[in-house]
């Protein structure tokens, strides 16, 4: 399914004046691309990943998914997030059931769907658990269980993997990488982390520190499944790095990003620099 | 050896109580005071015995446990579902909201003059007196659980096609049980106090009016042994219903 991005602006109303956290965002990606979006923290990354979900809208401009303008959120478009935000009130198993109940799927397919995903990310033994149990690798893979469960056209995954340890990182970007491969899902992925893009996209948008701008698109055309240490990966996690290094510099010694905001650019740069 | 048994919480306890117990025996013993004033444990405990025995303790405690329960039930219906509302409605809360937040600064039992004008010396006055205990603690619980709903379950929810009542009933609901346990927890303490200060007040079968009859009768081992009973139905209420429930929702809720 195509997603086009058309002059999406966003501006947020606050205490001090108004904040322009995208501007004019132009992207096309295509039907089953892996897109990374990278960028300094506060660059706009997930308020572009909230307008293309339809959890928020646009200031100036469109998001249309197959030629049609997004003004709410669809079964089409799901979102990942960073915390995975499973419901704890539910099993596992039924946390995968959840959008399929929500969009009139009978109950014995929910069934059989949510297990037919749950064994895709090796968590088939865990449909009795409760969400309090997992690891939090395990709610990540249960939370992409349940967005791939609602079969969207389109996977919108907010660094997912951010609050992982690396051994686990790691192991969740084959996993998805495999998942892809075999679903041949549209994936926009938003990272903070540079080798994390390389290693899983077919293209790198690079983001402008705040307001939110593209300032260069690479391609990446290393051969899959990637290993985030292999040389090529390293190489070219560097090249963009040198793209990213001054955007993350600026964002520390903007003030109008928050304190904690600076930190957080600050240990992004740890990643960049 | 003395300090290690101290050290035990439960230990430490029941040599309180057992101390507290053999002080009061012989205070009673020593005659100070008439038996109908200062009642002995010995006294109280055969009391208890009797009531249970010739049945007149299982009676009060089914009648107040009867009114207790209707009562509750129907305020943490309402209270659910108008605090539902409340929590997400700007027009309710400030209009419903505000009044509910006025009158939960009354406590309960000044309800039961206006009670007794519309319902007589009935049951009904009563029922009325313990719904006004719980309903206002459940509505005002409710409303607050609904709007501290986490954003980022609702984000997930609608993103997932969660619309309507279904996102009331499966994601704003649980997501507010904490709160919910929490107020039913507290509106079940104000229910019961005012009900027990309610029967007090006129002839009524339940605890309170056995209370009053040890009153009557100078049967002061009869009062003493009745405070137990009420001091043991809201301990057992608390921590045998209330608070595993509450630590259990929380802990997988991932609130502790
Ligand atoms: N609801 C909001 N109200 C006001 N400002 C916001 C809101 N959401 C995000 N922002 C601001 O917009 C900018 C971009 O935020 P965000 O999209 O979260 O960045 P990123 O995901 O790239 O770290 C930040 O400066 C942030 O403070
Ligand atoms: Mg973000």
């Amino acid at each position: 399914m195509k997603l086009e991005i058309r002059g999406v602006t966003k501006t947020f109303q606050s205490k001090n004046g108004a904040l322009t956290a995208l501007d004019a965002i132009d992207l096309d990606v295509q039907p089953g691309e892996f897109v990374c979006l990278l960028g300094p923290s506060g660059c706009g990354k997930s308020t572009l990943l909230n307008i293309i979900a339809g959890l928020d809208a646009p200031t100036r401009g469109q998001v249309r998914v197959e030629g049609k303008i997004v003004t709410r959120p669809g079964p089409d478009r799901v979102m990942i997030f960073q915390s995975a935000a499973l419901f704890p009130w539910l099993s596992v198993f039924d946390n995968v059931k959840f959008g399929l109940n929500m969009i009139g799927v009978p109950k014995p397919a929910r069934q059989v769907i949510a297990r037919k995903y749950l064994q895709m990310v090796h968590l088939a033994d865990f449909e009795r658990a409760s969400v309090h149990e997992l690891s939090g690798g395990m709610k990540q893979r249960v939370a992409i269980a349940r967005a791939l469960a609602a079969d969207p056209d389109v996977l919108l995954m907010d660094e997912p993997f951010g609050a992982l340890d690396a051994q686990t990182r790691d192991l969740l970007h084959d996993e998805l990488q495999t998942i892809w491969t075999e679903t041949r899902k549209t994936i926009v992925f938003v990272t903070h982390n540079v080798r994390e893009a390389v290693v899983l996209g077919d293209r790198v948008v690079v983001f402008s520190a705040r307001p939110g701008r593209i300032k260069k698109i690479f391609t990446i055309d290393l051969p899959r499944p990637r290993q985030i240490e292999s040389y090529a990966v390293v190489d070219l996690a560097r090249e963009i790095m040198a793209e990213l290094k001054e955007d993350v510099l600026a964002s520390v010694h903007d003030p109008q990003v928050s304190w904690l905001q600076g930190m957080e650019a600050q240990r992004v740069g740890d990643d960049v620099l | 050896m003395v300090s290690r048994v101290f050290q035990n919480t439960l230990a430490r306890k029941l040599i309180f109580f057992a101390a507290l117990i053999a002080v009061w025996q012989t205070l009673a013993w020593s005659g100070w005071w008439a038996e109908y004033i200062f009642p002995s444990p010995l006294g109280v405990a055969q009391t208890l015995a009797r009531g249970f025995q010739n049945g007149t303790f299982v009676v009060g405690i089914a009648t107040s446990m009867q009114r207790l329960l209707i009562g509750f039930g129907i305020s943490a219906i309402i209270g659910i579902l108008s605090g539902l509302a409340i929590g997400r409605s700007k027009v309710l809360d400030e209009t419903i909201g505000s009044l509910v937040l006025g009158l939960q600064t009354l406590p309960s039992i000044c309800w039961l003059p206006l009670a007794l004008l519309w319902f007589g010396l009935s049951e009904t006055a009563m029922l009325f007196v313990v719904v006004m205990g719980a309903l206002l603690a459940i509505t005002t619980a409710t409303e607050a659980g609904v709007k501290n709903t986490p954003p980022l379950y609702l984000r997930a929810a609608r993103n997932l096609g969660a619309r309507g009542w279904k996102l009331y009933a499966l994601v704003i609901f649980p997501a507010a049980l904490p709160e919910i346990i929490t107020g039913m927890k507290l509106g079940w303490s104000f229910a019961w106090r005012s009900l027990m200060a309610a029967e007090l007040l006129y002839v009524s079968l339940g605890l309170g009016h056995l209370l009053m009859m040890g009153r009557e009768l100078n049967d002061m081992s009869q009062v003493v042994a009745v405070m137990l009973v009420i001091i043991a139905i809201g301990l057992v209420v608390d921590r045998v219903i209330f608070a595993p429930i509450e630590t259990r929702v929380r802990e997988r809720w991932g609130l502790i």
